[in-house]
């Protein structure tokens, strides 16, 4: 599944890095400590997470993900979208709670491990 | 480093002591109870960091002052993305200021059932209120936005990342690595990792100055960690200059 297959199944509003949705998706994880996805974080990855700082662009990266969701509507830092137009990550957001978005996205046959 | 002024001497400091209006920290965490215990284990110096609150500094620098312990004030503050930084000024009208800022941007009540009590006391350790704000919450500030609040102040700041060695409420932990921007003038590690192994571990900690310091909530731990340093005044200016080895000031941990 790409990316962009997300964004149209789940109404995920893209916040940055349209020209990267055709990315493939192999995998999920959910979590809110940054120094975690360091260490768990897989390549291909889509992270759910509700941290708007620009951290999480530099921790997409260096672990290779396939890009970000960030849940209840959370807008990322302006320092964050700057950041992931440099590092090519995209950004994009969902209404729903990381709960009900992982359980979806479950769903749709992503996995976590 | 230039030659050791000769006005310097060294001051044992714990930088990180909590006080009862932490609702985690122990009742007798009190002003003078702090301060005698503090005397006790030799420290020359400490600096009152509550979470999010400074209303019990004021009682502190009585106290100390009555008992002969240097006392700086401060406030342990928690960001928006839940990272603890230390934040301490020489003027207390800054501290003051400050508080009203995160004051304004601290949502809830406390819950004493839930969290603990939030006790203001006076110097001689009498209980003159309680605070009902949401201590133990997270400020609505990211950290970049409380560290310019800081140096917008008129007076001196000093600014220390809190326990980066813990995975909980630290910059580190929470956001992965220090943000390249920010303007720290150390990192504090925890009683839990000598400075040296916390440089190995993490590689931050070799970017910025190292202090550590106890964290103390109850009074056995105060002075269990702390940080000497080599300077001529226990005020904020020295000790950055300590920190920053300037003009032949130190500090070690």
């Amino acid at each position: 599944m790409k990316l962009k297959d997300l964004v149209q199944k789940f109404g995920l509003e893209v916040k940055a890095g349209p020209e990267y949705l055709d990315r493939e998706v192999t995998g999920g994880y959910a979590s809110d400590l940054l120094s975690d996805v360091l260490a768990h974080g897989e390549e291909g990855s889509v992270w759910i997470t509700l941290h708007i700082h620009e951290n999480i662009v530099a921790v997409a990266s260096h672990k290779g993900l396939s890009g970000i969701i960030l849940v209840q509507g959370r807008q990322p830092e302006q320092s964050a979208l700057a950041k992931s137009k440099e590092e090519k990550i995209p950004i994009l957001v969902s209404q729903l709670p990381a709960f009900e978005l992982v359980g979806r996205l479950y769903g749709a046959g992503i996995r976590g491990m | 480093m230039g030659p050791v002024s000769v006005a310097c001497r060294t001051i044992k400091a714990d930088l990180h002591v909590h006080t009862c209006l932490s609702p985690c920290a122990e009742l007798d965490m009190s002003p003078l109870g702090i301060v005698r215990e503090a005397l006790r284990k030799g420290l020359d110096l400490i600096g009152i960091c509550d979470h999010n609150s400074a209303e019990n500094v004021l009682a502190l620098k009585k106290a100390g002052k009555a008992e002969g312990l240097m006392v700086l004030g401060g406030m342990e503050v928690t960001s928006s993305e839940e990272a603890h930084i230390l934040v301490f000024f020489d003027r207390d009208e800054d501290l003051l200021r400050f508080q009203e800022v995160i004051y304004a941007h601290l949502a809830g009540s406390n819950d004493e059932k839930a969290f603990g009590q939030q006790v203001i006391a006076d110097e001689e350790d009498g209980v003159t209120g309680f605070c009902d704000r949401l201590l133990i919450g997270a400020t609505s500030l990211p950290l970049g936005e409380i560290v310019e609040t800081a140096r917008a102040m008129e007076g001196e700041s000093l600014v220390i990342g809190a326990h980066v060695d813990r995975e909980a409420f630290s910059i580190i932990g929470q956001l992965g690595f220090i943000p390249l921007h920010l303007s720290l003038d150390a990192v504090e590690v925890s009683p839990n990792i000598s400075a040296g192994n916390a440089m190995d571990r993490f590689p931050d900690c070799g970017k910025y100055p190292l202090v550590t310091g106890s964290d103390a909530h109850v009074p056995a731990d105060i002075g269990k960690r702390f940080t000497c340093f080599t300077m001529e005044d226990e005020s904020v200016a020295e000790i950055k200059k300590a920190l920053a080895g300037k003009d032949g000031r130190k500090a070690v941990c």
